[in-house]
């Protein structure tokens, strides 16, 4: 098996300019070249490192393969995998680089093999190594996508909650989409915090971008609402919609022990009138 | 014996909890000042929490338990600057201390406690003082 899979190998060290430039210019005017995301010269760069790795894992592999060989190989097709996912390339056109190599190296085989028990032997133990190393290709870049998406969920629950201050002693805390344990637990964190920060009596809830209130979201908001109070700032719960109104209703949510109400203007009216302060219109002749 | 100490200030109680507390230091410190309200003629209690990082269900009823025998001895219980986890995990505990009074700072707390004496005062006709 040893001797038979050196012949790839063989074969490929004679012929290799030849297989990648062939391989390239197969690459090239294939319909998943993306001309607009990579350089040809990057290109032709990464090319010649696999082709090179390509060669050494075949020459060392069999059943037993090589560790060491493998695992560059490895190692420079997730780091592809990784660049491309970062480019853009879609999950084929990224695992097409392993497999357009098939078409030249056959060729190349086809060419020098005449025995027709050999060339299929050669052909079916290069296809499958090739396989396993597109489909490692595909898991490493779905890899790299799975952690761009977990960076960007980091990143979002923390842009989503901001608090404000809007007023000496009165904060707001704007909620904007669903409301989950995970985005409640950040939440109240946030506003605890800024109530220590700014000596806040009075915090506002204010939950008009919130899509949906059930039962769960209801009692999140309590929560919060529940661990403000116990440092010492009231909270209001503003802006419910009036389908809002009637699902909390319907669920038999307690808001009772809440003050409650429409619009963040009135929440704000009755934030003032408790910390003492009032608007009034000064020099406007109506 | 570790104690925690009771300071008067004029017509409150002030309580400041540095340590960890455990059953005894608590049970101490119910007796100590349930006798103290008494004996000063206390109309106010004042316990201030802001440097208790650790709080578990125990900690909070006696808290609870503390604001309940204050108020049948006619003085109202402030609970003064509790940290942001504390309160998470007193709220994930299920307890809300919902009969006491919650304070962000000592400013704030006192003028809570005056504001409601002078209610009390104008109720009794301003017999007390």
């Amino acid at each position: 098996m040893a001797e038979q899979e050196s012949k790839v190998a063989q074969l490929l060290k004679k012929h290799e300019q030849d297989v990648l430039q062939k391989w390239l210019s197969y690459q090239m005017s294939s319909m998943t070249w993306r001309a607009d995301l990579m350089k040809e010269s990057d290109l032709r760069e990464q090319s010649r490192e696999f082709l090179q790795l390509f060669i050494e894992v075949s020459q060392q592999s069999g059943p037993g393969a090589d560790a060491a060989a493998w695992k560059s190989a490895k190692e420079m097709l997730a780091e592809v995998s990784r660049s491309r996912a970062m480019q853009g390339f879609s999950p084929s056109e990224t695992a097409m680089f392993v497999f357009s190599l098939k078409q030249p190296l056959f060729d190349t085989l086809r060419r020098e093999l005449n025995d027709v028990e050999e060339l299929s032997r050669e052909v079916w133990s290069t296809t499958t190594l090739l396989d396993k190393l597109g489909l490692y290709t595909v898991e490493a870049y779905q890899q790299s996508r799975e952690s761009v998406i977990a960076r960007q969920q980091q990143e979002l629950l923390e842009l989503s909650t901001p608090v404000v201050q809007l007023w000496d002693h009165i904060v707001a805390l704007p909620l904007i989409g669903t409301l989950d344990s995970a985005r409640t637990q950040v939440v109240m964190e946030r506003l605890l915090e800024k109530v220590v920060q700014t000596g806040a009596s009075i915090a506002i809830i204010d939950i008009t971008g919130v899509p949906t209130v059930d039962t769960l979201v209801a009692q999140h908001l309590l929560k919060t609402v529940a661990a403000a109070r116990l440092m010492g700032a009231d909270c209001i719960i503003s802006g419910i919609r009036p389908q809002i109104a009637q699902t909390i209703v319907h669920l038999g949510v307690n808001l009772a022990d809440v003050i409650t109400k429409a619009t963040l203007a009135d929440a704000f009216a009755v934030a003032l009138q408790r910390t003492g302060a009032r608007v009034t219109r000064v020099g406007v002749k109506e | 014996m570790e104690r925690i100490p009771i300071l008067k200030m004029g017509r409150v109680l002030l309580v400041t909890i540095q340590v960890d507390m455990h059953d005894r230091l608590a049970m101490t410190l119910q007796d100590d000042l349930t006798e103290r309200i008494v004996q000063d003629r206390a109309h106010g209690v004042l316990i201030d929490i802001s440097s208790l990082e650790i709080v578990d269900s125990f900690m909070g009823r006696m808290i609870a338990n503390i604001a309940g025998m204050a108020r049948v001895l006619d003085a109202e219980t402030v609970v003064v600057g509790m940290r942001p986890a504390v309160a998470i995990t007193l709220v994930e505990l299920g307890m809300t201390l919902s009969g006491v009074k919650t304070a962000l700072n000592m400013d704030t707390a006192m003028a809570m406690l005056m504001a409601s004496f002078a209610d009390k005062e104008h109720f009794n006709g301003g017999s007390q003082g």
